[in-house]
């Protein structure tokens, strides 16, 4: 963990009660401010609340919405819900994972984009939907795809540390 | 502040907003999925620069996503229109024309929201809304969620003023007799929970409000919670007095942002005006309510889960008795109920539990919610008496299939219903026609599928999704629903065998005896309704390589008809992402079925004067050249 990532977690911290209770919404807050969850900060929640640390990896590796890693600049989720599924978001997955040459789960090793399955994001008619960041991109064929992802990879190529 | 001095500056506050000029905008999340935001801002903009100041409200869904953004408005001089799909640039035109004008733009609008207004219909009188009955779907979309006044001039409160002033055991009755049933799915009778939760000994007690909505496709505690959640939290309330509880828990996923923000806005009003806190209403009853985000894990909508999720826990399902009506949060009682159910809750206070109970059929009492998604030409969400039929329902009110295609099932309830075929449409929507018909209410998620769906596929997309979402208490539900899976993943990719349709069967009793919960008790039912009603697609598979709907990739290819292409266009192979489509210019275009992933890219922008572009299954039908070619793509695991 970096000065920065450590001194906000310590503040988050302090604010929290430690309670067993708190564990949950305590992991949720550290996520919002670092965006991910580094060994670190289960290591400090648990000898906060006075649990093992077990118990901290259990809890964070059973629920979808923490990570272990950071995500990409771009963040790509696909809904794989029934309605996406039927008008073919697998094919949308397969064009993602294609496009970007990672694997759903991943993030790129550039950290550029990173790609994600979600379960339903309610709004199934405009299936099947991709939301990159937490712009919607709605009713997309493998092609659409294609073409709505240039302007995410001009910004990527545009950044100071990739202009030569 | 006593109860009618609310309800008068409620009541007043409401009847200056219709003694002045107004604009409704739905920003629920499907709303802003399809842009409102962009015309709210639009709206922001161009009042500004008429100078005029008609206030601008957000709201939540009306229930017709198809026709989002929603724009409603309002005049008091004049009758209310109601604009569907309204993008940015149509802004202007309407500011112009009926907010400053006194030209209706009626072209543009689905209807109006008066009678008798000549040259647009009557909102309540489209088809789409003839067999619906809007009782706790009434206000959403009309008042705004974050102002407790509009909710309590519409009626709201007076269900808990009502109930204050009787017993707990005379409101128990009342939700007892009126017939209503939990709505999280499993229908059971409400009144019996909160009766053995008010008997149950210990202290203190809790009630819990299950918004932990996770079935892909179903999404009304969504929009109730985004729309009108106060009736939720008087729900709640009135639930509380009942059993003696004094604290709340909504357990919410985190996957919906703005209906906890809406939520939190909303409990921070009820505090402001005495409905939670000490003292409720002059009544010395004292309610807390607190909202418990959750982390994203579909088995934390099953009760004694959602518990441990709630303590912090990993969220697993423990067996039940002990009940969580005796031993539920920190081992002390605790009632839990869905959104919708408590939703219900302040109107039987208020109407009485006879006019509840003449809604609906014998067995199952009041409405029902279904979200319709799918092939469907009018995506939403309905309301309608129990006892309608999905008929009804998929045709009249969602508009019938889109696109000209023909119906081939209905999948209800989620990954725990079923597919249900065209013979079953009569099926009235009630608890106990849907499960004799295999399927379930669930969570009241109905999608349509048409010609083009493969059942195999469908009943492999459920499965896939129980095995990742199956908490991995219970060996058959870990490993019994992913054996399932892997027997049709190889039916879909034609390695099936007869004898795996056995196995299939077998598993799923194995599984549904196997586990502690509905997740895995119901996960094969998706698997089961398919075989019992389109066992012919699971033999075309398995016997012919054939998939009739042309949807499972190994069995399916696309073929360039050589009479069709027009040789000189070049659009397949310029946007074949593997570049697995040949031909000089002047030649017929020829796709490499060794490196095509069948991604239908070609299929896709083949103009539509040559629609040269075929899906063929079986692959045998390609040429004997590319039959082999594919072959050997297969094999190489081009795929995936």
């Amino acid at each position: 963990m970096t000065v920065t990532e450590k001194d906000k977690l310590s503040e988050v911290i302090s604010k929290c009660k430690p309670e067993r209770g708190n564990l949950i919404p305590l992991l949720q807050e550290i996520q919002a401010e670092l965006g991910y969850l580094p060994q670190e900060a289960m290591q400090e929640v648990a000898s906060f609340l006075d649990i093992p640390k077990v118990e901290v990896y259990g809890v964070v590796t059973f629920y979808n919405q923490f990570r272990l890693a950071p995500l990409g600049k771009h963040h790509v989720r696909v809904c794989m819900g029934t309605a996406c599924h039927l008008r073919g978001g697998k094919l949308i997955l397969e064009a993602l994972e294609r496009e970007l040459s990672i694997k759903v789960g991943q993030t790129a090793p550039d950290r550029s984009f990173s790609l994600e399955r979600v379960a339903c994001v309610g709004c199934c008619m405009l299936a099947p939907v991709v939301l990159i960041g937490e712009e919607i991109h709605p009713k997309m064929t493998p092609f659409k795809m294609e073409e709505d992802l240039i302007p995410y990879r001009q910004e990527i190529d545009e950044l100071p540390e990739n202009s030569n | 502040m006593n109860f009618p001095k609310i309800q008068t500056r409620a009541e007043s506050e409401w009847e200056n907003l219709q003694a002045s000029l107004y604009i409704l905008i739905g920003t629920a999340t499907c709303g802003r999925a399809a842009g409102a935001l962009n015309t709210l801002e639009a709206f922001q903009a161009e009042l500004a620069r008429q100078k005029t100041s008609a206030e601008v409200i957000e709201v939540g869904c009306m229930g017709l996503c198809y026709a989002e953004p929603l724009v409603t408005i309002s005049k008091p001089d004049s009758f209310r229109v109601v604009y569907p799909n309204v993008t940015p640039e149509l802004v202007p035109r309407l500011v112009e024309g009926y907010v400053l004008g006194d030209d209706p733009c009626l072209e543009l609008a689905l209807g109006t929201l008066e009678e008798d207004e000549e040259g647009a219909p009557y909102i309540p009188e489209l088809s789409r809304f003839e067999h619906e009955r809007r009782i706790i779907l009434a206000h959403c979309g009309y008042i705004d969620p974050q102002n407790i006044n509009h909710y309590i001039a519409q009626g709201g409160y007076r269900g808990l003023d009502r109930a204050l002033a009787m017993s707990p055991p005379e409101i128990i009755e009342e939700i007892g007799r009126s017939g209503l049933r939990g709505r999280g799915g499993a229908g059971f009778p409400t009144g019996k929970k909160w009766e053995f939760c008010s008997r149950a000994k210990g202290s203190p007690k809790y009630v819990v409000c299950n918004a932990d909505e996770g079935d892909p496709g179903a999404f009304m505690d969504r929009v109730i919670l985004e729309s009108n959640p106060q009736q939720v939290i008087e729900g709640m309330i009135i639930a509380g007095y009942a059993i003696g509880a004094n604290k709340g828990y909504i357990y919410i996923r985190a996957e919906y942002p703005l209906a906890v923000d809406r939520l939190k806005v909303a409990l921070g009003e009820a505090y402001d005006l005495g409905f939670l806190g000490q003292d409720i209403l002059g009544s010395s009853f004292n309610f807390d309510i607190e909202l418990a985000t959750g982390a994203g894990a579909f088995v934390s909508g099953e009760e004694t889960a959602l518990m441990a999720a709630i303590e912090g826990k990993m969220s697993t399902p423990h067996p039940r008795p002990p009940y969580p009506a005796n031993e539920g949060l920190w081992g002390k009682p605790t009632l839990i109920n869905n959104v919708k159910t408590y939703s219900y809750v302040h109107l039987i206070m208020e109407k009485g539990a006879g006019w509840f109970s003449s809604i609906g059929t014998e067995e199952s009492k009041g409405t029902a919610i279904f979200t319709l998604a799918g092939k469907i030409n009018c995506a939403g969400l309905t309301e309608v008496p129990m006892g309608t039929s999905l008929q009804e329902i998929i045709y009249d009110t969602g508009g019938g299939i889109a696109n000209g295609k023909s119906f081939k099932a209905v999948q209800i309830g989620g990954p725990s219903g079923g597919c249900l075929p065209e013979s079953l449409l009569n099926t009235p929507i009630d608890y106990d026609s849907l499960r004799e018909a295999g399927s379930m209410m669930g969570s009241g998620g109905l999608i349509v599928m048409d010609e083009d769906n493969c059942m195999v596929d469908t009943a492999s997309f459920f499965l896939d999704f129980v095995t990742k979402e199956s908490c991995g208490k219970c060996t058959m539900c870990r490993l019994g629903t992913l054996q399932m899976l892997r027997a049709l993943e190889d039916i879909c990719s034609g390695k099936g065998k007869m004898e795996d349709l056995d196995n299939l069967l077998e598993l799923a009793e194995d599984i549904k005896a196997g586990s502690l919960c509905a997740l895995g008790g119901t996960a094969p039912n998706p698997v089961l309704t398919t075989m019992r009603y389109f066992k012919h697609e699971y033999e075309d598979h398995i016997l012919r390589k054939q998939c009739p709907a042309k949807v499972c990739p190994e069995l399916t290819a696309y073929y360039i008809l050589p009479d069709k292409c027009d040789r000189a266009c070049e659009h397949c192979i310029l946007t074949c992402p593997t570049e697995a489509i040949k031909g000089e210019k002047g030649e017929v275009k020829h796709i490499d079925q060794e490196k095509c992933v069948n991604c239908g890219t070609c299929l896709e922008v083949c103009p539509p004067e040559y629609n040269a572009v075929v899906k063929l299954s079986p692959v045998t039908s390609l040429p004997p050249e590319d039959a082999k070619a594919k072959e050997r793509g297969i094999a190489q695991g081009v795929l995936g």
